[in-house]
């Protein structure tokens, strides 16, 4: 049997999310819009929709999902959420409370010049921004 | 007409061909692009983080520079990137003065100027040609219509989106497809246009990228289109360079910046195009619709 209970969600980890976001995750009604247009959904493991609602429930796993660092911040999720969730702010800071740990998501020391061969810096300088503190 | 804009890093690097192709498009209609004589790298991705300030930092200063060492009241952008992260910053350190303070006692020290106190308008290339030059105008310059042409034009992200700083309807977009048709092109359209290109994951991870290209061209492709026109030197590059890297992709699909095209359909000197730097080369099929080189493009009339 489900219990419906008002304790809240051990983590304080959606308050965290929330305040670094600016957005209320508990608006979410979970119609799954962002999900069917996010162009990266392929590559996640948690679907957008998912992730708000783990956070909602407190679930730490999002933290450690692909999804979050999967995102690339193309704003198609926020421009379609009929509630008005920027869903592109709650995944930067989901990415930012594991970057403010101190730990890298990626080693810049270790890219090889194959990897590196003529990319465009704003290329490189977006993706050190996502993924280094 | 004289014009200030803001070049960005990739634009004097590997974008270079945008750069040096905009600025003879636009002296062909009259206009001089004159680059800001003092400028950094915005950031590239505006920080979506509410207490990240610092971030915003690089954007302002090139705003204060644009306000209190020019005195203008515009800067143009050719990057999306770059326009979009002016953009957003601008439009926060606007809506919040408490912001704008931090951010400018921060500065105090960089000069003897003033801090910037938010009249700038950050205005990407694209807004030129359609609000203050016209697409009619345009059209009556084109000496060598690119008829037969058919061209999917590729939007991406930072044009549009959030909405509030896009330059057009996030949807459906039709700014470089109306410019395309103005210079006589054919266009294909597709939803796909508005999808991201992959961005940054082509430096970590290419195979994320691939997919997304896979789908940008497969979809254009089925349409008809011959080649795919941009604005952003990221999605060139993802849609370009990592397109002929994909061995998934038999047919390649060669990809303008619609200042090439502005170009090409006025008749303006191939090298200076910088058609050649493109990893696809769209030369071929320019001679293909008729285009050949000659100093100058000449449609063959025989
Ligand atoms: S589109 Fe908005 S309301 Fe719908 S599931 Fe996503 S975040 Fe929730
Ligand atoms: S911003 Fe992130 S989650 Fe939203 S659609 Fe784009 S990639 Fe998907």
């Amino acid at each position: 049997m489900i219990k419906i209970t008002t304790r809240r969600p051990a983590s304080d980890l959606v308050e965290r999310v929330a305040e670094l976001s600016g957005q209320s995750i508990f608006a979410c009604y979970q119609c799954g819009t962002c999900s069917s247009g996010c162009p990266f959904i392929e590559a996640m493991d948690l679907h957008p929709h998912m992730v708000l609602r783990h956070l909602m429930f407190g679930m730490e796993d999002v933290l450690t999902s692909k999804t979050i660092w999967v995102c690339a911040s193309c704003f198609m999720c926020a421009e379609r959420c009929p509630r008005d969730i920027d869903m592109a702010r709650i995944m930067e800071a989901l990415r930012q409370v594991n970057l403010r740990e101190n730990v890298d998501h990626i080693k810049i020391s270790h890219m090889t010049e194959a990897e590196l061969e003529g990319v465009p810096q704003i290329a490189l300088v977006a993706h050190f921004r996502k993924n280094t503190g | 007409m004289d014009i200030k804009y803001y070049p960005g890093c990739t634009v004097k690097t590997s974008a270079r061909n945008y750069e040096a192709s905009a600025i003879a498009a636009l002296r062909y209609l009259g206009v001089e692009l004159s680059e800001l004589e003092q400028w950094n790298c915005c950031g590239v991705v505006h920080t979506l983080s509410t207490d990240d300030l610092m971030k915003q930092l690089a954007p302002i200063r090139v705003l204060k520079h644009v306000e209190q060492c020019e005195e203008r009241e515009e800067v143009v952008t050719l990057c999306d990137m770059c326009y979009n992260t002016l953009s957003q910053a601008n439009r926060l350190v606007k809506d919040d003065p408490a912001k704008l303070k931090t951010v400018n006692t921060f500065m105090e020290c960089d000069d003897s100027h003033g801090g910037y106190t938010g009249t700038v308008r950050v205005v990407h290339l694209l807004q030129v040609l359609r609000d203050t030059i016209g697409f009619q105008a345009i059209k009556k310059k084109v000496k060598y219509p690119l008829r037969g042409m058919k061209v999917f034009p590729y939007y991406g992200c930072m044009l549009l989106r959030p909405g509030e700083v896009g330059i057009d309807t996030p949807e459906d977009p039709t700014i470089i497809g109306d410019l395309m048709r103005a210079l006589g092109a054919e266009v294909i359209d597709d939803p796909v246009k508005i999808e991201c290109c992959g961005s940054h994951h082509t430096v970590g991870d290419r195979s994320i990228v691939f997919e997304r290209i896979e789908r940008i061209i497969g979809r254009a492709r089925s349409k008809g289109a011959e080649a795919v026109v941009l604005s952003c030197p990221l999605c060139r590059f993802n849609l370009d360079t990592r397109q002929q890297e994909d061995r998934t992709i038999e047919l390649p699909l060669p990809v303008f910046y619609y200042t090439q095209l502005m170009g090409v359909a006025f008749g303006l000197d191939e090298a200076v195009l910088g058609l050649n730097e493109h990893r696809i080369d769209p030369r071929p099929l320019l001679r293909e619709i008729g285009y050949q080189k000659k100093g100058e493009y000449g449609r063959i009339t025989t």
